[in-house]
């Protein structure tokens, strides 16, 4: 099944505003302890990093542990000083990588 | 009390006796000392497998003070779902290239894991302030924690009551 995200990005806002970039990622974070209807242990698949970049610059990093809720979903801000394409990146388990990229304008 | 010596027994069959009881006695204490020392390892080392949250606040914070303040963490008090609780975060500071937030840190007490979250950010994005959604076993306090680029730490903790837990359920 492809991984889905949903990713916003304010459109064009004004040079040296401060805004929001909310992002959230398609992905169950088996933390390793559940059982399954029929007692099994579900084995853990987690997203372990999420890093932001502009135009190749890191502007956000985080590391996510099992405690995130399963769709993990990051809020952040950002300065826009300049315009540029911000890329999305989560890696996890089992060589779990996602990659998305969005347009950042400024006005 | 002690108890009246029979008359019929020899001394030297007395003092044998004696003996023989001393040395029973030396015996049936050995064992336990070890039985007692096993458990207390064991218990020892459940506790030292999953840190308590002081311990993990002090082990980040690398021996600098943790000062109360600037940190502000958003969650509601009482919890329907511990599956997807929302929390924000927000740090008092200019987030300037000379003073801004490195590290905003989120531990928690009673989850299998003391660790939620390790955010980092920098001078780039304007405003100190995250959000995500997280994952609660059973009512605990939680811990926001930010490392400052001056090297200072701050922190916050606020207590949550949680009906439905997560984690461990299926």
């Amino acid at each position: 099944m492809a991984t889905r995200t949903l990713i916003h990005v304010p459109d064009a806002p004004r040079r040296g505003e401060v805004v929001e970039i909310r992002v959230t990622l398609g992905h169950p974070m088996e933390n390793g302890l559940r059982p399954d209807g029929y007692g099994n242990v579900v084995p853990r698949s987690l997203v372990t990093r999420f890093e932001c970049r502009l135009d190749g610059t890191l502007v956000a990093a985080a590391d996510l542990y099992p405690a995130i809720a399963a769709n993990p979903y990051l809020a952040f801000w950002l300065r826009a000083e300049r315009a540029g394409t911000l890329a999305f990146e989560w890696t996890g388990d089992h060589g779990f990588q996602h990659r998305e990229t969005r347009p950042f304008n400024v006005a | 009390m002690t108890a009246p010596r029979p008359a019929h027994r020899p001394a030297a069959v007395q003092a044998r006796r004696r003996q023989l009881l001393r040395r029973g006695g030396a015996l049936a204490l050995l064992p336990i000392v070890p039985i007692g020392t096993l458990l207390q390892l064991r218990s020892a080392h459940a506790v030292s497998a999953v840190p308590t949250l002081r311990e993990v606040e002090r082990q980040w914070a690398l021996g600098q003070p943790i000062n109360e303040g600037r940190v502000t963490l958003t969650v509601q008090p009482l919890v329907e779902n511990g599956n997807a609780v929302p929390i924000s975060l927000r740090v008092d500071s200019p987030m300037t290239a000379a003073d801004h937030v490195q590290e905003i840190i989120v531990f928690n007490e009673r989850n299998p894991q003391r660790d939620v979250l390790r955010f980092t950010l920098g001078p780039a994005n304007g405003r100190a302030q995250v959000a995500t959604r997280i994952r609660l076993a059973t009512s605990q306090q939680l811990a926001a924690l930010a490392r400052c680029s001056d090297g200072s730490l701050w922190s916050q903790h606020v207590d949550v009551i949680v009906t439905l837990a997560a984690c461990v359920e299926p």
